[in-house]
């Protein structure tokens, strides 16, 4: 069942093998033309990597969180949004719960990190939890699970450090070009400058204007194709694709903007958080293919299998390639759609949902809780000094 | 001569280690089966130990239904005692325990009360989460087991598998005698 996602896995290694290649010959031309020795180019610039690199594996996902500024609940804070991640926790096979966290942001999204399975953390924002019934939440936690399970946090954790680690480099190796530059030509003028040196000069002014480019590309290229596989997975787990793709609808439906992201966590959440309204085109810069598409390719399932998925998006936007290899998809058989859950288990409408997620955020930020004789609620902040409070409805002296 | 013997035990050799990979694979795939099947038998419990609460709480607003609260009881007794049995006779005795189950809730919506109550609405989540977990587990068993039934079935490791005795797993179905009736409904 799980060989694709080998298969899929080797491509994306290779990817990521290139835009290794591209650092190394970033550091090594730098080296060269600054230093006169490019494998000292190259030992900074492996050396950059490794340390961003150390970073992102140990500290990545709480950065991450604390960056998103996303809160970690209980489950009884939120009954429904932790049992729909069991779900699909047991849908997917992991071994470990993941931990819950939710952003309190009314823009609709939803993200997963950690370095492996088994320390993992799905984070939401409240804005998702209030508009989406049952069946989308599962769908959308369905996709971040996939993306726990297929590794694709690890995988596009290192892939960010790598493109930090190039963009990095390209920028200071080109303030050094721009400022440095007096001392070099004085320094190459005495050792009589060659045309070799004017050949360096030049590739290493190519390199740093294109390698950022370049691996940004690679980086969208690897972030859309883990996109359709977590579609496909999280079709598979909930074996009702519907709720994928009606959740999609409405994300791509609703304008809020996401506050706090930046450009390198953008591939991490369920759909792009810098898109722009009416965003359709096939964009070769844009980290998440676009939304429409992902919609039309789940709708035009007819069964739950990765064949069934690849099938779809062949006929969906029209080209031959194949998105899954055939014999891996095979061995996994096609399952029969399952129906909409009943509407008895569909208890929550909006105004419940808002009311439950609201709980959910003021528990979450360690509000106290009073109830008045007369039947008003109060909060109460956590860092709240006064030992009796009045009610501002019926004037009662409660006690703290 | 010499070379015969090496060749004989290089060949030797590499069936040594393709056994051993072979049956390591096989292994595997049985603890997975396994481990799907406790992560199912989790999810039963669990259901088992909601239905007294249930029971208890419905028991009050539903003085006349005495009938189906008395079927549902007596499932959860019958499923109860097979628990250690094996897929087949377990996903009979509870798909009896859905159909009772799907019968009091269907006869719960007759009574408005009891639906507003907020205890109600929490019990009724909690027990259409475990009805998924329970659907959710089963569906990863039933493809563990497909891919070890494979593994034992296809050529060569079945060779090895039956030399070393690995058995093909039971998959497992909840029958519940009312989801077959439903008809499909087709809108193109």
């Amino acid at each position: 069942m799980w060989q694709q996602i080998r298969s899929n896995r080797i491509r994306s290694v290779f990817l990521v093998i290139i835009m290794g290649v591209v650092l190394a010959l970033l550091g090594y031309f730098l080296g060269l033309y600054f230093t006169g020795s490019g494998f000292g180019g190259l030992f900074i610039a492996l050396m950059i990597w490794a340390i961003m690199s150390l970073i992102g594996y140990f500290q990545g996902d709480s950065i991450l969180l604390a960056t998103s500024r996303a809160r970690k609940i209980n489950p009884d804070d939120l009954p429904r949004l932790y049992n729909v991640v069991e779900e699909m926790k047991i849908a997917s096979g992991l071994e470990k719960m993941p931990d819950i966290y939710i952003v309190d942001d009314p823009a609709m999204n939803a993200f997963a990190t950690g370095r492996d399975p088994k320390k993992a953390s799905v984070a939401v924002t409240s804005g998702l939890l209030q508009k989406l019934n049952r069946d989308e939440l599962q769908g959308v936690i369905g996709h971040e699970m996939a993306h726990v399970r297929n590794r694709d946090v690890l995988l596009m954790a290192l892939c960010a450090v790598l493109l930090g680690t190039i963009v990095v480099i390209a920028w200071y190796g080109s303030r050094f070009f721009i400022f440095g530059g007096m001392g070099r030509t004085r320094r190459s003028s005495s050792s009589g400058g060659s045309g070799g040196e004017a050949i360096i000069a030049i590739v290493a002014i190519v390199l740093m204007i294109l390698a950022p480019i370049f691996a940004q590309l690679i980086y969208f290229a690897l972030s859309r194709r883990r996109e359709y596989l977590a579609d496909a997975s999280s079709a598979l787990y909930t074996r009702y694709p519907e709720g994928l793709a009606s959740a999609l609808e409405k994300i791509a439906g609703s304008t809020e903007q996401l506050k706090s992201v930046n450009q390198a966590t953008a591939p991490m959440y369920i759909i792009n958080p810098f898109r722009k309204q009416g965003m359709s085109a096939q964009d070769l810069t844009s980290t998440h293919p676009p939304i429409s598409k992902r919609i039309a390719v789940l709708r035009a399932m007819a069964g739950v299998s990765y064949e069934e998925y690849s099938k779809a998006y062949q006929q969906v936007l029209h080209i031959d390639k194949v998105f899954i290899p055939a014999g891996a998809a095979a061995a996994a058989g096609s399952v029969a759609l399952r129906h909409a859950q009943p509407e008895t288990a569909e208890k929550l409408d909006e105004v419940q949902r808002i009311r439950e997620t609201t709980n959910a955020l003021w528990n979450a930020q360690k509000y106290g809780i009073i109830n008045c004789a007369c039947g008003i609620k109060m909060r109460l902040p956590p860092g709240f000094k006064l030992t009796e409070v009045k009610c501002p409805h019926c004037g009662r002296i409660n006690p703290v | 001569m010499t070379i015969l013997i090496w060749v004989i035990i290089g060949i030797v050799v590499i069936l040594l280690i393709a056994f051993v990979a072979i049956y390591n694979g096989l292994v595997r795939l049985r603890n997975q089966v396994k481990n799907a099947w406790a992560q199912i038998d989790v999810q039963l419990k669990r259901r088992h130990d909601l239905i007294p609460n249930l029971i208890e709480m419905v028991k009050g607003y539903m003085k006349y239904e005495r009938e189906t609260l008395e079927a549902i009881t007596k499932a959860r007794t019958l499923a109860q005692q097979a628990t250690s049995a094996g897929p087949a006779e377990r996903g009979k005795v509870e798909g009896e325990l859905s159909s009772a189950l799907n019968r009091l809730l269907a006869v719960a919506e007759r009574y408005p009360d009891l639906k507003a109550s907020q205890n109600f609405l929490s019990l009724q989540e909690e027990l259409a989460s475990t009805e998924n977990k329970i659907s959710f587990s089963r569906q990863f068993y039933n493809d563990a087991v497909m891919q070890y039934n494979n593994q034992t079935q296809m050529f060569p490791s079945n060779v090895v598998a039956g030399m070393a005795g690995f058995k093909p797993g039971e998959f497992f179905e909840v029958t519940v005698p009312e989801e077959k009736e439903v008809p499909k409904v087709s809108l193109t």
